[in-house]
C-alpha cells in the first residue's frame, strides 16, 4: 500500500520536473531528436573522446590553479618551506607557483594533473587525427571539420606551450628564450615582433602575464570555440562507420545515444579523468624546484621540450651549419627560417590533404563507410610517410641524449638524423605500400579461394591438394567491401586544350591507383568455388573407390 | 569527370537517393559481392542467465559503493596528512588524496561502462542517412529567402553602399590593431649594447665577487658577470641576458688569435658572450681537452682557441669575444662593450647606426 503511494509520488514528480524543464526549454524536441540518436562503436572512435574529456579535465584542474597563481615577474625573495631555494631571488610566477607544489593540499596533485592531462590531450588528438586519417574519415562530407580539427590540434600545443612557461623556472625560461631567438630571426619584423611580445628586451616584467592571459583565457575559449564547431560538424554529418555487413554510406549502425552511450561515454570521461589521476598521484612531472627560478646564464644539460613541441625543437637541431647568409648589410638566418618553414609547410600539407586527394579521384559522393587502411594504399603510405617524417623531426629534439645514452658520437647522431629526415619517409612510403597491397591480395586470394582448413588430400593421379573451406558470407564481405578508383588520362577540355592541371591529376591518379588491387568479384568467388566442387567431388570418388 | 559509369545506390529503403553525385574516377562494382546484412546478434552471459545479471548488478553497485569508499578516503586524507617543514609530507599528502580520488573517478567510470555492456541492450541499430545537403525544395525555399533579402536592401543593386560598406569593413579593424604596438618599445638600439663599459671589473656570477686575473688557472672556468650589475638594477634580467658572459683560462700558446684581436686577450684569460648566437642559450658546457664550448639547447658547438668559431651544430656566426685587460690592482677589466651585436642574429644586426 505504502509502497504503490511511493511509486505514484516518485513517478509524478518526475513528471512534474520534466513538465516543468519541457515549458521552459522545450526539452522534449531536443530529447525526440537527440535522445536515440545512434552512435558506432569501435575502440578507435574513443581516441577524439579522450582528448575532449582530457580538455576537461584541464579546464577543472586548470581553474583551481589560478586561484593560487600569481603571473607576476616582480622579483621577491623565497621564504617557504622549500629549504634548498630559501632566500634564492625569483619572480612572484615561480614563487606562487612552488607555493602551490608546498604549502597547498592537493596543490602538487592537481598542478601534475594538468600537466599530465596536457600532455595526453594534444597526444590523444594527435591520435586521433591519425585515425580520421589512415580510415579516411575527412573524405566529403567532412572535409571541414577536418580543417577544424587540425586547428583543435594547434591550438592544442599554443595552450600546451603557453602553459609550459608559467611557473617561470629555468627550463620554461630557456624555452621562452628560444621562441624569442627564433622571433628575431624573422627578416624585417623580428625584432620588433620580439619587443612587442616581451614588452622590451628579454625577459622583460610583462612576458608571463601576457602568455597567461592568452592560455587561460583566449586558447581556451578558441578550443571551446572549436569543440562546440567539430562536434556541431559531427552531429550534422553523424558518425563513420567501419564498412563491413550491413554498413554502407547510406545508413548508420550502432546504439542509441540514451541509454547505452550516455552511460559508455559518461562513464569513459571518469575513466579518463582517473587515469590521469593515477598517473598524476604517481609520476612526478615537470619539477620545477630542481630547475629553479629563472636566470638567463645558467642552462641545465639534456634539456627536452614537452612531447608536442619535439618536432619543433627537432627541427632547428637539424639545419645544417652554416645556412646564414648577407643580402647587403642584412643578416637572413636561414638556420631558424628553414626549419620554420618546413615546419609550416607540413602543417598546411596535414591541413590541406583532404582537398589534394578529393581533387584526384574526383570523388564527390558522401562516404560514411570507413576504409581499412590497407584498402587505400597510397593514402596509408603517404601517411606512414608524414609520420615518419614527423618522428624523426621529433627523435632530432634528443640527440644529445641519445649519444649520451647510447654512448655514440654527437655529430654523427646528427648527421644520422638529417639523413633519416629525408630518405626514412620515402622508405615508410615504399614499405607501407608493398605492405598494403600484399595485403590486399591475401585478403582477396581468402575471399576466392576460401580459408585453409588444414586437410590434406592426396588424389587419384597423385596430386596432394590443401582443401579450402569457403567463407562464412559475413566475413567474406569484410574483405570485399571497399571502393575501387582507377587512374584516368589527361583529358583536353572544352576548348580542345589538355591543361597542366588535367596532366597533373592524370599523373596524380596514376601514381595513386596504377597499382591497386580490385576487390574480388562475384563471378570469380563463383569459379573458383566451382573448381572447389569439382575437387571435392574428386575426392569423395576417391575416398568412395578406396573403400 | 564521368568516365566510368555512375553508381546508383539504392537506400536501404529501395528508393532512389536524393541527389545523385559524380564517382569521379570510382569504379562501378556491377558484379560486386552481395551484402549480407548485419552480423547476427551474440547472446550475452546476461541475457541468458538470471545468474549472471545477478552477478553483473552486484558488480556494478560494487564498483559504485567503491568509488564512494575512495573518495571519503580522500576526504579524510586531506584532513590526515596536512602539509608541514618536512617535505615527505607532501609526498603522502599527494600519494594518499590521489589513490582516494583515483577510486572515487574510476569506480564510476567502471561501474558505469559495465552497467552498459552487461545489463543495457547491446542490439545494434541501423537507421538510414540522408545527403547532407537539403533536399531540392528546402535549397529553392533558402536561395528565394536570399532573393528576397537581396531585393529587399537593394545589396547588389545599390553598389554605392555595398562598396563604401566594404571600406568601412576593411577599415574598422585597423585602430584595434594599432592599439596594439604599445606592447612594446621600438627596439632601437637596445640589442647592440651591453652593461659592459670600458674598465667593468668582470666578477663571478652570482656572487659578484670582482675576479683578479691570479685568480684564474690554467683550465678553469669562470660564469662572469659585469661588477656592479646586480638584483637592485631595475632591468637586471634583460642586462645579464645579454652580458652573461663565459672567462676561460688556456696556455696562450693554443690560442689562434687573429691580428685585430691580438690584445684582447690577457696571458691567455679569454672571455666569449655566453649568449649563443643561434637562439640564445646559454652556451654553458665547456670542454678543457678540445677547448670546445657547447650549448646544450641545440648543441652548437664553438672551439675557444680559434675565435669560438662554429665546429658543429645549427648556429652560424662565432660568439662574440669581450676585449678584457687588467686594471692596476689586478682585477681582470673589459676594455670596451663588445663590438658587435650579442645573442641570436636579427635581420639589420650588421647594420651601422
Amino acid at each position: 500500500m505504502s509502497n504503490a503511494q511511493n511509486t505514484t509520488k516518485k513517478n509524478s514528480f518526475l513528471a512534474g520536473t520534466a513538465n516543468y524543464v519541457d515549458e521552459r526549454v522545450g526539452a522534449s524536441g531536443i530529447l525526440k531528436e537527440f535522445g536515440r540518436k545512434i552512435f558506432p562503436d569501435h575502440w578507435s572512435f574513443m581516441l577524439g573522446e579522450v582528448a575532449m574529456y582530457s580538455f576537461f579535465v584541464l579546464l577543472l584542474s586548470g581553474t583551481f590553479l589560478t586561484f593560487f597563481y600569481d603571473p607576476s615577474m616582480a622579483m621577491v625573495r623565497y621564504d617557504g618551506v622549500y629549504a634548498p631555494l630559501k632566500d634564492a631571488l625569483m619572480s612572484k610566477a615561480y614563487e606562487t607557483s612552488l607555493n602551490i607544489t608546498f604549502e597547498v593540499r592537493g596543490g602538487l596533485l592537481m598542478r601534475q594533473v594538468h600537466h599530465w592531462s596536457a600532455l595526453l590531450f594534444v597526444a590523444a588528438a594527435g591520435l586521433h587525427m591519425l585515425r580520421v586519417f589512415f580510415t579516411g574519415a575527412f573524405r566529403k562530407p567532412r572535409e571541414l571539420n577536418w580543417v577544424v580539427g587540425f586547428v583543435l590540434f594547434v591550438l592544442g600545443m599554443a595552450a600546451g606551450f603557453t602553459g609550459y612557461s608559467l611557473p617561470d623556472d629555468l627550463l620554461s625560461g630557456n624555452g621562452l628564450r628560444i621562441i624569442d631567438g627564433m622571433i628575431k630571426g624573422v627578416p624585417f619584423i623580428g625584432t620588433g615582433i620580439s619587443s612587442l611580445l616581451f614588452g622590451g628586451e628579454f625577459p622583460g616584467h610583462v612576458v608571463i602575464g601576457r602568455l597567461y592571459a592568452l592560455h587561460i583565457m583566449l586558447i581556451p575559449a578558441l578550443i571551446l570555440v572549436f569543440l562546440a564547431i567539430h562536434l556541431f560538424m559531427l552531429i550534422i554529418h553523424k558518425h563513420t562507420h567501419y564498412s563491413g555487413p550491413g554498413k554502407s554510406d547510406t545508413n548508420i549502425v550502432g546504439y542509441p545515444l540514451m541509454p547505452v552511450y550516455v552511460a559508455k561515454a559518461g562513464g569513459f570521461f571518469f575513466i579518463v579523468f582517473g587515469v590521469i589521476m593515477v598517473i598524476s598521484t604517481f609520476f612526478t612531472i615537470n619539477p620545477i624546484w630542481n630547475y629553479g627560478g629563472y636566470d638567463p646564464s645558467p642552462v641545465s644539460a639534456g634539456t627536452q621540450p614537452d612531447w608536442y613541441i619535439g618536432w619543433l625543437d627537432g627541427a632547428l637541431r637539424l639545419a645544417p651549419t652554416g645556412l646564414e647568409f648577407m643580402v647587403g648589410e642584412y643578416t637572413v638566418s636561414m638556420n631558424i627560417l628553414l626549419p620554420l618553414v618546413i615546419s609550416l609547410v607540413f602543417l598546411a600539407l596535414v591541413a590541406i590533404y583532404p582537398f589534394i586527394e578529393n581533387w584526384v579521384t574526383g570523388d564527390k559522393k558522401e562516404h560514411h563507410a570507413l576504409d581499412r587502411p590497407r584498402n587505400a594504399p597510397t593514402r596509408t603510405a603517404i601517411g606512414a610517410a608524414g609520420v615518419t617524417f614527423y618522428a624523426v623531426l621529433w627523435a632530432g629534439a634528443s640527440t644529445d641524449l641519445i649519444a649520451t645514452h647510447f654512448k655514440m658520437s654527437l655529430n654523427q647522431v646528427l648527421l644520422a638524423m638529417q639523413i633519416s629526415l629525408i630518405l626514412l619517409p620515402i622508405a615508410a612510403f615504399y614499405v607501407t605500400k608493398r605492405v598494403c597491397l600484399s595485403l590486399q591480395r591475401k585478403d582477396k586470394e581468402i575471399a576466392i579461394h576460401g580459408r585453409e582448413s588444414g586437410r590434406i588430400v592426396r588424389l587419384p593421379h597423385g596430386e596432394y591438394i590443401e582443401v579450402h573451406e569457403p567463407l562464412d558470407p559475413h566475413d567474406l564481405y569484410k574483405l570485399v567491401d571497399y571502393k575501387d578508383y582507377k587512374p584516368t588520362v589527361a583529358r583536353p577540355n572544352a576548348q580542345g586544350k589538355i591543361t597542366v592541371a588535367a596532366r597533373m591529376r592524370a599523373s596524380l591518379s596514376k601514381f595513386y591507383f596504377q597499382d591497386r588491387i580490385t576487390p574480388a568479384t562475384k563471378t570469380e568467388i563463383a569459379e573458383a568455388a566451382h573448381h572447389a566442387h569439382e575437387i571435392e567431388a574428386q575426392v569423395q570418388k576417391a575416398i568412395e573407390s578406396g573403400k | 569527370m564521368t568516365e566510368n559509369s555512375k553508381e546508383v545506390e539504392l537506400n536501404k529503403s529501395g528508393s532512389t537517393p536524393e541527389h545523385e553525385y559524380d564517382g569521379g574516377l570510382r569504379v562501378a562494382n556491377l558484379d560486386a559481392v552481395a551484402d549480407p546484412g548485419l552480423e547476427p546478434h551474440r547472446v550475452r552471459m546476461t541475457d541468458k542467465s538470471v545468474k549472471h545479471e545477478k552477478a553483473a548488478v552486484r558488480q556494478v553497485a560494487l564498483l559504485f559503493t567503491l568509488s564512494m569508499l575512495g573518495s571519503a578516503f580522500a576526504l579524510w586524507a586531506y584532513f590526515t596528512f596536512p602539509l608541514s617543514e618536512d617535505l615527505s609530507s607532501v609526498r603522502l599528502n599527494t600519494i594518499y588524496l590521489g589513490v582516494g580520488m583515483t577510486l572515487g573517478l574510476l569506480g564510476i567510470g567502471i561501474g558505469a561502462v559495465h552497467w552498459a555492456k552487461t545489463l543495457m541492450p547491446d542490439n545494434e541499430v541501423s537507421e538510414e542517412r540522408h545527403l547532407t545537403r537539403g533536399t531540392d525544395e528546402k535549397r529553392a525555399a533558402a536561395i528565394e529567402i536570399l532573393a528576397a533579402a537581396n531585393q529587399e536592401s537593394g545589396f547588389t543593386r545599390r553598389k554605392l553602399i555595398r562598396r563604401t560598406l566594404y571600406g568601412s569593413l576593411a577599415l574598422f579593424p585597423l585602430p584595434g590593431i594599432i592599439l596594439f604596438a604599445d606592447l612594446g618599445p621600438n627596439p632601437g638600439d637596445s640589442l647592440r649594447h651591453t652593461f659592459w663599459k670600458k674598465g667593468t671589473r668582470l666578477a663571478k656570477d652570482p656572487t659578484g665577487i670582482e675576479i683578479k686575473a691570479s685568480d684564474v688557472t690554467v683550465g678553469s672556468v669562470f660564469q662572469v658577470i659585469p661588477a656592479g650589475l646586480n638584483p637592485e638594477n631595475k632591468e637586471y634580467l634583460e642586462e645579464k641576458a645579454k652580458a652573461a658572459v663565459l672567462l676561460v683560462r688556456v696556455d696562450p700558446s693554443e690560442l689562434n688569435e687573429t691580428e685585430e684581436r691580438k690584445g684582447w686577450s690577457y696571458q691567455g684569460i679569454v672571455a666569449y658572450s655566453k649568449i649563443c648566437t643561434h637562439v640564445g642559450c646559454p652556451v654553458a658546457l665547456y670542454e678543457q681537452h678540445t677547448h670546445h664550448l657547447l650549448c646544450p639547447c641545440h648543441q652548437s658547438t664553438f672551439d675557444l682557441v680559434n675565435g669560438c668559431k662554429v665546429v658543429f651544430g645549427p648556429a652560424a656566426r662565432p660568439l662574440p669575444q669581450l676585449p678584457i685587460t687588467v686594471d692596476s690592482e689586478g682585477y681582470l677589466i673589459a676594455q670596451s662593450d663588445f663590438l658587435e651585436p650579442v645573442g641570436p642574429s636579427f635581420w639589420d644586426r650588421s647594420v651601422k647606426k
